[in-house]
């Protein structure tokens, strides 16, 4: 669904991506691991094709279009979305409005979603205004739901959130991934899952969110190369006790 | 000299407009208007139909043309009509706005064509608002109107006065008096919308008092071309516990010369005021000042404006506070600048296409829903908005 050749990016000048190779399947779930400033965010930033990342080498499809040099509202439409980590306020413009707008064409029961997230009380407030880490992170979610994506870009889903709201985000990020995760109206299981093959990239320092979701594989981001593939649960035990260390030896 | 800098204010020759044009015929409907009047009327928030509105006035040119009241407890005529039956209105007429203060006062001083006078009943709540339109037609029209509003004690009403120009017209002036007072316990909210043409020179001079726990809300929306306006509403808190808010949205195409402040003294214990302005360029002159003075305490004030230049333009924002005693809170915020790209960014990642998000933020930088509206009201601002945003981008 997702493939990066030899990506090189550069940010103020600076080459932050040397070089990435990544392909992620439909349905497949990928953590991205790496330590601070290694390029994760630059890399979702540059999948989802802001200004101020700026490709000098390599190439990006999704699906069957090259995206390379897409804006970024023609990639959300080709079906990728992301989660912010530090989304900007927009005076004036109610969440209510801004769900509306991540929703489209599609039709959402907007009440429903937002019961979902434990977000209705804030429907009428301006978006991101005033809101704390875990109401950034459901309202996040709640425009991801909203606008049904097929790749998630995901940046810390943990991050600035407490244990009550953690175990929350896990479980909205596992439905929008794996789809719901009751049977609902007859359907089996099967069918549904079948049904939402919802593909994911996500960056986490934490871990906490292996505990909620299926992820496949996990990628170690180190001074702007991938250098490891691995189960992600091995990642982050190996990481725990040895920090990146190990990364450097690898990536020698 | 570019074109840009001519930031001069735009000098009203009085001598260039005609005060003395006949009396036109009266109109016992304001559905008769032609389709064309009617348009024009709406987009200064003037529904013709009159449907949720509690009376309607309507004055074209020099004369009243439409004059129509249907709540009880309420009290709607021209100000001619007002002034044989009060005798002059002595408490009121000329009182709280100084006749001397310029020459567009004495001008309208010197030969009144007309105006609106509402008054209501002492506690009565008017649901629906009046509404009232100062219309021109015909070029180089001068119009002199002098307002009065007196909302008894205790009661309640709303206001909403469009100000516009037939379709076509060009140049015109129109200098306004209006005086409002608001009594112990009274509460007026004042929305006008302005919907002029491009060479049409604008001097309103207005001035409120307000009595003890009053409340004075009023909402300026100017978003269409004009030539000049130049109007600064003032409004003296009087009364302890009284309070007044200023919303302005105002929009400045090429061309335009816009300079539209406002004014709160405080002058009694608890007392609050609070100016907020949305200021928007897209190539003509906007200064917008903002004062708040503090004689009393406690009291508050805030005051809040924000240009954002869109294209080429320029914006002056001009916040002032004056405290005259120990233990007055006032503040201010003011900022000057462009749409974050930031912002743009994270409504693209979202779908909205550059100029889907642009007017997305545009929208909420102008914020309308803080005005507490009527919905059609706000369904006629919002299509005026959209005409407007034509033009923007």
């Amino acid at each position: 669904m997702l493939t990066i050749e030899d990506l090189h990016v550069k940010v103020g000048g600076k080459e932050i991506l040397r070089g990435i190779n990544l392909q992620i399947q439909e349905g497949d779930n990928c953590i991205l691991f790496g330590p601070n400033g290694s390029g994760k965010t630059s890399l979702l930033m540059t999948i989802m094709g802001f200004a101020g990342y700026d490709v000098v080498g390599g190439r990006i499809f999704f699906r069957d279009h090259e995206i390379t040099n897409m804006a970024p509202y023609e990639r959300a439409r080709l079906g990728i979305g992301m989660s912010f980590q530090r989304p900007p306020t927009i005076h004036g413009l109610k969440t209510r409005d801004m769900i509306k707008l991540c929703a489209g064409e599609r039709k959402v029961d907007l009440d429903q979603l937002a019961q979902e997230v434990n977000f209705t009380a804030l429907l009428d407030r301006d978006i991101n205004s005033g809101f704390s880490g875990g109401e950034i992170k459901r309202s996040e979610l709640l425009q991801l739901m909203a606008q049904d994506p097929s790749l998630v870009l995901f940046d810390e889903p943990e991050s600035g959130v407490d244990l009550e709201n953690m175990n929350l985000i896990g479980k909205i990020t596992r439905s929008i991934l794996d789809g719901p995760l009751e049977p609902r109206n007859g359907v089996s299981m099967k069918e549904l899952k079948s049904r939402y093959q919802t593909s994911g990239l996500i960056i986490t320092h934490t871990g906490y969110i292996l505990d909620y979701i299926n992820a496949d594989r996990g990628h170690v981001l180190y001074e702007g190369k991938l250098c490891c593939t691995a189960r992600p649960r091995d990642i982050l035990d190996h990481i725990s006790k040895y920090g990146y260390k190990e990364c450097v030896r690898c990536l020698n | 000299m570019s074109e840009l800098n001519r930031c001069e204010i735009p000098v009203v020759d009085l001598g260039k407009y005609s005060f003395d044009q006949g009396e036109l015929p009266a109109l016992k409907d304001l559905r008769q208007l032609s389709e064309e009047d009617k348009k024009q009327l709406l987009m200064a928030g003037v529904d013709a139909s009159g449907l949720h509105r509690s009376g309607s006035y309507l004055h074209i040119n020099h004369s009243k043309i439409h004059c129509s009241a249907r709540q009880k407890g309420l009290e709607l005529m021209d100000i001619k009509e007002a002034l044989d039956k009060y005798e002059g209105l002595p408490e009121y007429y000329w009182q709280a706005v100084d006749k001397d203060k310029d020459e567009f006062t004495r001008a309208a001083a010197e030969k009144v064509h007309g105006g609106y006078f509402i008054r209501t009943s002492k506690g009565a709540v008017i649901q629906d608002p009046v509404q009232s339109c100062l219309f021109i037609k015909g070029e180089n029209v001068g119009q002199n109107v002098h307002n009065i509003i007196i909302v008894e004690e205790d009661s309640e009403l709303h206001v909403i006065t469009g100000c516009t120009t037939s379709a076509g017209i060009e140049s015109a002036l129109h200098l306004g008096i209006s005086e409002f007072y608001i009594k112990k316990g009274g509460k007026l909210t004042f929305t006008m919308v302005h919907n002029w043409g491009s060479e049409v020179m604008v001097r309103p001079r207005t001035v409120g008092i307000v009595e003890e726990n009053g409340v004075f809300a009023s909402n300026y929306i100017l978003m269409r071309p004009v030539r000049s306006v130049q109007s600064y509403p003032a409004v003296f808190l009087n009364g302890r516990g009284a309070v007044a808010r200023f919303n302005s949205i105002l929009v400045a195409p090429k061309g335009s010369h816009i300079n539209s402040g406002n004014k709160i003294v405080l002058n009694a214990p608890e007392t609050r005021g609070e100016i907020i302005s949305r200021t928007i360029t897209t190539g003509g002159t906007i200064i917008a000042p903002g004062f708040i003075e503090g004689n009393a305490v406690p009291a508050k004030g805030h005051l809040e404006c924000k240009g954002l230049i869109l294209t080429n333009g320029i914006i002056h924002a001009i916040p002032e506070l004056k405290g005259t005693v120990s233990g007055v809170e006032l503040s201010h915020e003011a900022a000057v600048g462009k749409i974050a790209q930031e912002e743009i960014e994270y409504l693209m990642a979202r779908g909205l296409d550059e100029e889907q998000a642009t007017s997305t933020i545009v929208r909420g930088f102008m914020n309308v829903d803080i005005m507490g509206l009527p919905p059609e009201l706000k369904a006629s601002i919002e299509k005026t908005i959209q005409e407007t945003e034509k033009d923007m981008f």
